[in-house]
């Protein structure tokens, strides 16, 4: 392993765990972290908006960390744990907070909500009870051409009281 | 989109990077990514080699010196430092940090990522050349220490060669600091940007987005008249593009300085 480290390849194994599930896969280094999510695992659930890295619909938990999955290469995630949006329901169970996107009418497309569930999970984690200010700030790497916003942070308002 | 192709390479030392660096010819390294995966995106850069240096824990430390000094390693990122007890010494770094694009952008990108890519639009060139940082670069031959207004060299340039990695980057003690940009979209591309600090002996007011480089003033004394006059006599030639005209850059200027100016008076003891 050490002598690989010391050498460039151009494709490469690695084992990534996604929403618990181990996976290894060959990937050529040019691959997208998103592209490998949706093209290699089949996990469609997370979306290309932009691919320029603006709109967020590729957000994925990386190590626990919101990130933008089309600013990454697969080869980068080797050992690395990636949840995504296939990952927050139990089964049919949904989260508390996929269920108020639900009655909050969170969504109209629904293209870019597996981020903002992403990005929502994320804050949630790390501050169980945020301001309206940081929901905002929270999911400002998020974009929304349908709602304008308001009933997603209410709904991530509303579970967060 | 698919990149081009590429080859990639992990190494877990800093002195196994700098061999790779200097191994291959158009190996350049990997941080973060926030830029270089989207430069490689729209084609305006097409490297050899992806040298990751994501397990150099090396470059990850954010230290506190007894003297008030504050030193992050290239690879911390601007969560990093917004989270930090120890970066919070010198307050403005991580407040300048959390106007950084976005959570995720923030969660992966680079402190050294922003400063070696050196667009001219990016945030903390003109902040860390008004602290008065350092950086240090290392090279397979040894290290090298070099001021932040020497570092910036020319759009996307730096003091970092090829076959080199910036390491670390020092920034000395003091609070009396300001910045002020004008931004495309909440916290998003900067239009112009100004960085101030009173705390490095003379006040030392740095234009970020006009020219190539960070411009550095040093108008003398830290009242705001002067400042505006520094702004003025600086014969500044932004660029106009399809976000501001040269003139209004140069508007922009002279009233972030004083922006920037009167928040770093604020902050003084």
């Amino acid at each position: 392993m050490e002598a690989a480290a010391a050498t460039a390849v151009r494709s490469k194994t690695i084992t990534v765990e996604v929403n618990g599930v181990e996976y290894e896969r060959d990937v050529e280094a040019r691959r997208l972290l998103i592209h490998f999510l949706r093209d290699d695992l089949d996990l469609t659930g997370s979306h290309i908006g932009c691919d320029t890295g603006n709109c967020g619909a590729c957000s994925i938990l990386y190590d626990g960390l919101v990130v933008k999955s089309c600013m990454m290469l697969a080869v980068q995630a080797d050992g690395a744990k990636v949840e995504t949006v296939e990952g927050l329901a139990d089964g049919d169970e949904l989260t508390d907070l996929q269920q108020s996107f639900t009655a909050h009418h969170a969504l109209q497309c629904g293209y870019c909500t597996p981020g903002m569930l992403m990005s929502a999970t994320a804050l949630l984690r790390e501050k169980p009870h945020p301001t309206e200010d940081e929901i905002r700030k929270a999911i400002q790497g998020n974009l929304c051409r349908c709602t304008g916003y308001v009933n997603i942070v209410e709904a991530i308002r509303a579970v967060s009281q | 989109m698919l990149l081009p192709e590429v080859e990639y390479a992990r190494p877990s030392s800093v002195q196994e990077a700098l061999g790779l660096l200097s191994e291959y010819e158009g190996a350049r390294p990997l941080a973060g990514g926030q830029t270089l995966v989207n430069v490689m995106k729209a084609r305006a850069a097409a490297p050899d080699v992806l040298v990751d240096l994501q397990d150099l824990d090396e470059l990850k430390g954010i230290d506190l010196g007894a003297d008030g000094t504050v030193t992050l390693g290239a690879m911390v990122t601007y969560s990093d430092v917004i989270g930090s007890a120890e970066a919070r010494a010198r307050p403005i770094l991580g407040e300048v940090c959390a106007q950084i694009a976005d959570v995720q952008v923030r969660n992966r990108g680079t402190v050294g990522g922003n400063i070696c890519s050196n667009d001219p639009t990016n945030h903390l060139p003109p902040l860390l050349v008004a602290l008065g940082a350092t950086m240090t670069i290392r090279a397979a031959g040894g290290e090298r220490t070099v001021p932040a207004e020497q570092f910036f060299v020319g759009v996307y340039q730096t003091a970092a060669g090829p076959g080199e990695l910036l390491t670390t980057i020092s920034i000395p003690a003091g609070k009396a600091d300001g910045f002020a940009a004008v931004t495309i979209g909440k916290d998003g591309t900067c239009i112009v940007n100004v960085a101030a600090s009173l705390d490095g002996g003379s006040p030392c007011v740095v234009v970020g987005c006009v020219d190539a480089v960070p411009i550095v003033l040093r108008p003398g004394t830290d009242d705001e008249d002067a400042v505006r006059s520094a702004v003025r006599g600086a014969n500044l030639q932004p660029p106009s593009d399809v976000h501001a005209s040269a003139d209004y850059r140069r508007h922009l200027a002279e009233v972030l300085a004083a922006r920037a100016i009167r928040q770093a008076q604020g902050r003084r003891n």
